[in-house]
């Protein structure tokens, strides 16, 4: 069985009289350990696709099954847990809380899942040594460069052992140069047994990723995987 | 979630808004110290009130009094016999609900007392045991009390009030110092005594303090002829602590033999007693000790009912009312204005959310619950509640000193442990209501909504 199993799922939006679907009866699976993207234009349903999968959404219609968690149905905080626990997200803007040092940051999700205090603190700093970070755990987001900001988003993302890992434009706000050093970051996690799935716009980007997923108007119009085409 | 945790970000919250959340908790600050300081006022009033009834013997204090029979028992009114040592001696062997029988046998208002060529008509002149000395509350400040030997000999000895002294030998503010005329001698009405102790100066709290600020401040002299400005001194319950002063006790004795051998029959001097005074056990029993009082009389008196009992329960009830009165609507006003402190405390919580939008959109697609943020943001509010209450206590004092600097003549307010530990709870308890809605509109916003908001 996938990892994430999409059936016939669509999500529509009634604005006013006029219904909008935003995702029109996608079919999709992801294996554990793949490493996807999802390319679209803007308004294509990729983000719309991007939350229902990170369980920030239910589908109006169809089915979706998460590590074997049926979430059609599921309660909020039932959603909650999952994203919590089963999901990890990076942010094109970061979102890292201003507040909080970057030792804390990594640390929120923990607490929300009633991890031991001490446990906590081993495992802020095996997740902050894993993106190179060892040495700024006190310091404060704003203090470090956008790069070293989403390193730290990475380590929260990473820090409950997530089955996926959801990764919104995480370039999006990089130079060229600091998108690539992560991009490979990324490729490092992946070739550790992570399941990342990364949504962008840009095919260069999305070209890293040995399969990819094009959607548009709501539905998937390409589905190319290198490995099963020969190309890698 | 872990409570302390979420604590720890609520004092962060509140640390990096400092100057916000200082005026926010100011609401509560205001609120909890103007609940003490209010019940501290109301406080040093019921003690004031209190005051003067503790001085005429308080609440446990019972007098018996002689009163006409009632209308169907006027035919016997010539066997009556009146109070007598008789009912002293069987309320002491049989009335167990009553700890302290002291008897009077007064001389009335004609009573005339001269030194030299003053001449000064107390208010209250009697014959007591020593023991009056606590019924009465009286405290003896130079020389002593007659004991029972002057009382067994009959001893032409008394005990002095201030006011007496006051006018028999000068007063302190006349003079400019302490007069005490023990050793000398006095005429009451026509027989001479010794003065052998005098009482402290009765007064109530409010005059004192009057006094020690005329004293500090004197007011600049009035113009032309000498008079008389006024009575009302010492506002309400003056009286009790004016009568208290113009007082006389002689043994009871030489007051039955020296005074009441005129109207005396067969040779023995009218042992009638003016007054009896019993001091109850409890104010609880009451009316079980009145009950057994009278049982007891009624036997020495062969059923002839011509004694009645005078309470000072009317009086209590009054103040008590009174107290409750202003305790009711000075607690109203300062509980209204904690609650629009906590009308406050909603207001930047609102305003906090609202700029927490992201952070709040964040936190659930990390895996906060709704409930987790609910929690947060109450958290956030009742800590600066809490805080609040805490300086307001703190405040409490400062502001009851502010009453004490205004008001240096007014009863003392008196800040109890109650009124604090009611004040902060309810504090914290606004701050509770006053989180609830902000937090369930955290709590209820969309994460995707929330993580797209600029």
């Amino acid at each position: 069985m996938a990892l994430v199993e999409l059936r016939n799922v669509s999500k529509i939006y009634q604005v006013g009289d006029e219904e909008i679907r935003a995702l029109d009866d996608v079919t999709l699976d992801i294996e554990n350990g793949e490493f996807i993207s999802i390319i679209g234009p803007s308004g294509s349903g990729k983000s719309t696709l991007m939350h229902l999968l990170g369980c920030l959404d239910t589908p109006t219609h169809g089915t979706i099954t998460l590590d074997g968690i049926q979430i059609q149905n599921a309660t909020s905080m039932q959603l909650a847990a999952i994203r919590n626990r089963k999901i990890g997200f990076v942010f094109q803007s970061f979102n890292l809380l201003p507040k909080l040092n970057v030792a804390q940051n990594v640390e929120v999700p923990m607490i929300y899942a009633g991890v031991s205090s001490r446990e906590r603190r081993e495992r802020v700093m095996e997740a902050l040594k894993r993106v190179g970070l060892e040495n700024r755990a006190k310091h404060r987001p704003m203090q470090l460069s956008g790069g070293q900001q989403q390193r730290v988003a990475i380590a929260r993302a990473l820090i409950n052992r997530p089955r996926i890992i959801f990764a919104d434009e995480p370039t999006g706000n990089l130079d060229t140069h600091t998108g690539e050093a992560i991009l490979t970051l990324f490729r490092e996690l992946s070739q550790q047994g992570s399941t990342i799935v990364l949504v962008t716009h840009n095919p260069e980007i999305a070209a890293v990723t040995p399969r990819r997923i094009e959607i548009r108007d709501g539905k998937i119009s390409i589905n190319i995987d290198k490995r099963l085409a020969g190309l890698e | 979630m872990n409570i302390w945790a979420t604590i720890i970000v609520g004092l962060k919250e509140i640390w990096s808004h400092k100057f916000r959340s200082a005026l926010t908790m100011l609401g509560i600050v205001l609120g909890v110290a103007s609940l003490v300081g209010m019940s501290a006022l109301v406080k040093g009033m019921e003690n004031g009130m209190r005051e003067a009834m503790q001085a005429v013997g308080g609440i446990e204090k019972v007098s018996v009094i002689q009163q006409d029979l009632p209308p169907s028992q006027s035919h016997l009114a010539d066997q009556v016999v009146g109070i007598t040592m008789d009912d002293v001696e069987a309320l002491k062997k049989n009335a167990t609900l009553t700890k302290l029988i002291t008897p009077e046998m007064s001389m009335g208002r004609g009573a005339v007392v001269s030194h030299g060529k003053k001449v000064y008509r107390p208010w209250n002149i009697c014959g007591t045991w020593p023991n009056a000395l606590e019924m009465n509350v009286h405290t003896i400040e130079y020389g002593r009390m007659f004991n029972e030997i002057d009382d067994d000999l009959a001893r032409n000895v008394c005990v002095i009030g201030t006011e007496v002294r006051d006018q028999l030998f000068g007063s302190f503010e006349e003079t400019g110092k302490e007069i005490v005329p023990i050793g000398e001698n006095i005429n009451i009405n026509g027989q001479l005594f010794t003065i052998i102790g005098m009482f402290t100066r009765y007064e109530s709290e409010k005059q004192k303090k009057e006094r020690e600020y005329q004293m500090a401040n004197p007011s600049p002299e009035r113009m032309g002829p000498q008079r008389r400005t006024g009575w009302g001194r010492g506002g309400p319950g003056g009286w009790a602590f004016m009568m208290k002063n113009s007082t006389i006790y002689m043994p009871l004795n030489t007051m039955w033999m020296k005074f009441r051998a005129a109207s005396g029959t067969g040779g023995i001097p009218d042992p009638t007693l003016s007054t009896l005074n019993i001091r109850i056990t409890s104010v609880e029993e009451m009316d079980a000790a009145l009950q057994q009082a009278r049982n007891v009389m009624m036997q020495t008196h062969f059923a002839m009912e011509d004694f009645d009992f005078r309470t000072q329960e009317n009086w209590d009830e009054n103040i008590s009312k009174q107290v409750n009165n202003y305790r009711w609507s000075g607690g109203i006003i300062a509980a209204i204005s904690l609650i629009v402190g906590g009308i406050g405390i909603m207001n930047i919580m609102f305003a906090s959310i609202t700029e927490r939008i992201r952070e709040i959109g964040v936190r659930k697609a990390i895996g906060a619950t709704t409930f987790a943020i609910f929690i947060q943001i109450l958290i956030e509010s009742i800590v600066v509640a809490f805080i609040g209450g805490v300086m307001g206590l703190i405040a409490s004092y400062g502001l009851v000193e502010l009453f004490k600097i205004l008001i240096p003549t007014d009863n003392e307010p008196v800040i109890m442990m109650s009124s604090m530990v009611i004040a902060f709870s309810f504090g914290v308890f606004v701050g509770l209501l006053a989180g609830l809605l902000p937090a369930v509109k955290a709590a209820k916003l969309d994460p995707i909504e929330a993580l797209r908001y600029e």
